[in-house]
């Protein structure tokens, strides 16, 4: 691999097409044709080896061809994982096999036996996500280093060549009267150029950080998908629900029993028209009805003393209490508690009173703790009460059995047997709400129903995420990019002075009606001539010829 | 030359470091189970329970054994399912040093006594009163069963009802 030594005796690294001094055309581009001016004809890293294996897969993620397939595969890819839901957005009750096969035919199994029920999740699809990464970086690497480096060492004294090759161009030829520079150069300094001189030569630029707004893009990027890289790493993202009784204490999920909560109260208030306060709101409440004002836990913190073992009896320090509301989260130690669900007026006792059918007599009352029933419960002398069993939640089986769903005391139905000085064995009573069935044949007694307790249950998220901030960080910095690179142009402007006559060109990476203006402005009323966008020059004299073909 | 070299070296490591970035992006995404119960593998978590005749349970006392750990509800029907095959098996093998541990996700005292008393189990049943243990072992759905080694190692978790046989099989897995 030579260098490339070029006239005005700067080295140039092989595969530079344009000298990074002078801006001598090297490569053997076509006479009268405007340079390319990408990357400012510097050599990129991956065209100038082809040797080791090393090189050929760097060359391979360099490539801007390379960059655009992996994008629009990982488009396709993801758009395909939305034409049907993903497996967690189908009922857990439901066998994915069949689910899928049941709900969308011959389509809905083939979606399925490609796997791509779990699209995102993938092998495939994170390698693409991760090639598409890497290839970010590496053609980043590949183009800003080059970049950098030939922006920083151009020289001021242009080459004729570079000069008439650029898109805006123009000569002055020098009569009698030679041309002062100083005042175009003071017009340029006021419009924020920053000058450099060499041997009479003016080189003006602005707006050069412009250029790095793609690679400061790129970085972010990439910062974010370290951050959503990061997810997946134990310790790092938690999202959990806890469901709590008033009264009741628990371990916070996902802590490893670092944290308790305690639900003190459960509150949701609903807008009242007739107060003063919500009178305004009447017509909307009229309309829809009830209408929730605010839903409130009053919580407390405990942190556990020492280290304990899951089930064994801890030490709690109170740590704060707290009312968490819906966008008002109890944070502490990176965790964060969101009010997210609720169930008001769960029954949490049940009392009844032992009566007699006939006399309606009363011989005692009792009261069982829905979450945790006695098995006896005794009377007044002679008189007791069995819980034989218990259904908190209850409904019949196909074979016509009492059973119970679930623990939550929603349906709660009892048997008792009720014992009293004239039926020592017992009567056998099935209580259920609103419904009382006697399996064994008319009793003389019953439990009659006396009156419920209730109280609210609360559902917080437990949630910790880690790698948010990383998240953010990344987002930040891809719009600063974006705005860096967009919001700004990299405009530079030549003039070499000659013997006989003044060259000028300039350059920029977009906005050209802008860099014309400059110019436009900066030799106003001086004798150089405006130059010549000679790209629509071209145009205009190809459209031209069709004209007069 | 030496430039050559040198930037031979460094493309080297920004490959391998990215390419290891890719593959850890990929084995946690692997490792991590879809119930986030779990790994096959890893140590089990240590608990403290009572069981319901007071007798306290640490399963680090069990070193040396193999432990069937059960988590049930009485509400569940492919738990109750299994149980008589649970004891059956327990008879079998707690000569053989296989123990079953069955932990109630915090039910009341009464309806777990009431279905022991029903179903006649001899093992050791506990209430995991504040939910600690079913935390502690990610339990999502139920029944799941974890074979817990003679090291202390979860070998295996299984979900869903089991019968007289595959408990059987299991129980040979963790013999010590």
């Amino acid at each position: 691999m030579k260098e490339v030594k070029c006239d005005c005796g700067h080295v140039n690294p092989f595969g530079t097409k344009i000298c990074g001094k002078c801006g001598m055309v090297l490569g053997n581009e076509k006479e009268n044709q405007l340079i390319d001016m990408r990357y400012e004809g510097s050599a990129r890293r991956s065209q100038t080896y082809k040797k080791t294996i090393i090189d050929k897969i760097w060359n391979f993620f360099s490539s801007v061809k390379v960059g655009v397939t992996l994008i629009v595969i990982a488009l396709i890819a993801s758009a395909i994982g939305t034409i049907l839901p993903q497996e967690m957005y189908i009922p857990s009750t439901a066998t994915p096999a069949e689910h899928y096969e049941l709900e969308y035919g011959w389509f809905g199994r083939v979606y399925y036996e490609l796997g791509f029920h779990n699209l995102y999740s993938s092998w495939w699809y994170l390698i693409i996500i991760g090639m598409l990464g890497i290839s970010l970086l590496i053609a980043s690497i590949d183009r800003f280093f080059p970049l950098y480096r030939s922006l920083k060492k151009q020289g001021v004294t242009r080459h004729d060549g570079f000069m008439k090759r650029q898109r805006i161009y123009g000569v002055t030829k020098l009569e009698e009267q030679d041309i002062n520079l100083e005042e175009v150069k003071d017009r340029l300094k006021r419009q924020r150029y920053h000058i450099r001189e060499e041997n009479g030569h003016i080189l003006a630029e602005k707006g050069r950080f412009s250029r790095w707004g793609p690679y400061v893009n790129h970085i972010g990027l990439i910062i974010f998908l370290i951050g959503a890289l990061l997810r997946s790493v134990p310790g790092m993202y938690i999202d959990k629900v806890l469901w709590l009784r008033e009264g009741e204490r628990k371990e916070i999920p996902g802590t490893n029993g670092q944290y308790y909560l305690q639900n003190n109260e459960f509150t949701l208030e609903v807008y009242d028209k007739e107060s003063e306060e919500d009178k305004q709101y009447s017509a909307a409440i009229d309309k829809t009805g009830t209408i929730a004002k605010t839903y409130q836990s009053d919580v407390t913190l405990y942190e556990r003393k020492g280290e304990t073992l899951p089930g064994e009896k801890v030490d709690l320090d109170k740590l704060k209490d707290y009312k968490i509301k819906v966008n008002e989260p109890l944070k502490h130690d990176h965790y964060a508690l969101y009010q997210v669900d609720y169930k008001l007026d769960e029954l949490s006792t049940m009392a009844f009173n032992l009566i007699n059918k006939k006399t309606e007599e009363k011989y005692g009352s009792l009261k069982v703790d829905l979450n945790n029933p006695q098995k006896k419960y005794e009377l007044k002398e002679g008189y007791s009460v069995d819980l034989i069993s218990y259904f908190p939640d209850f409904e019949f089986d196909e074979k016509g059995e009492p059973r119970t769903i679930s623990k939550i005391p929603n349906n709660p139905a009892f048997i008792f047997k009720m014992h009293t000085p004239d039926k020592p064995e017992g009567e056998v009573s099935f209580v259920a709400i609103k419904e009382t069935v006697e399996p064994l044949g008319e009793n003389t007694y019953k439990m009659a129903f006396n009156g419920v307790e209730t109280q609210d249950v609360t559902a917080l998220t437990v949630r910790k995420d880690l790698t948010l901030w990383i998240l953010f960080t990344g987002g930040i910095i891809f719009m600063i990019g974006v705005v860096q690179g967009s919001y700004w142009n990299h405009r530079r402007i030549w003039i070499k002075r000659k013997d006989d006559e003044i060259l000028l060109a300039g350059h920029t990476n977009k906005n050209w009606h802008g860099i014309k203006r400059d110019i436009k402005q900066a030799i106003e009323s001086t004798s150089l001539s405006e130059p010549m966008d000679q790209l629509e020059e071209e145009k205009s004299s190809s459209k031209g010829e069709v004209l007069n073909g | 030359m030496d430039k050559k070299k040198r930037r031979l070296i460094s493309r080297t490591i920004i490959l391998l470091l990215l390419g290891a970035a890719l593959v850890f992006a990929l084995y946690t995404n692997f490792t991590k189970d879809k119930n986030e119960s779990l790994r096959k593998g890893s140590e089990a978590p240590n608990f403290v329970l009572t069981d319901m005749e007071g007798k306290e349970h640490k399963l680090s006392d069990y070193k040396g054994k193999g432990v069937f750990l059960n988590f049930w509800g009485t509400y569940c029907k492919p738990c109750e399912y299994e149980m008589p095959y649970m004891e059956n098996q327990y008879k079998n093998f707690k000569d053989q040093g296989v123990e079953i541990l069955a932990v109630n996700v915090g039910e009341s005292d009464y309806a777990v006594n009431n279905f022991i008393t029903k179903h006649d189990l001899t093992f050791p049943v506990m209430i995991d009163k504040g939910r600690e243990v079913e935390n502690a072992y990610r339990v999502d759905i139920l029944p799941v069963s974890f074979l817990v080694d003679k090291e202390g190692k979860v070998i295996d978790i299984i979900t869903g009802a089991l019968t007289e046989e595959s408990i059987q099989k299991h129980m040979e897995r963790i013999k010590p």
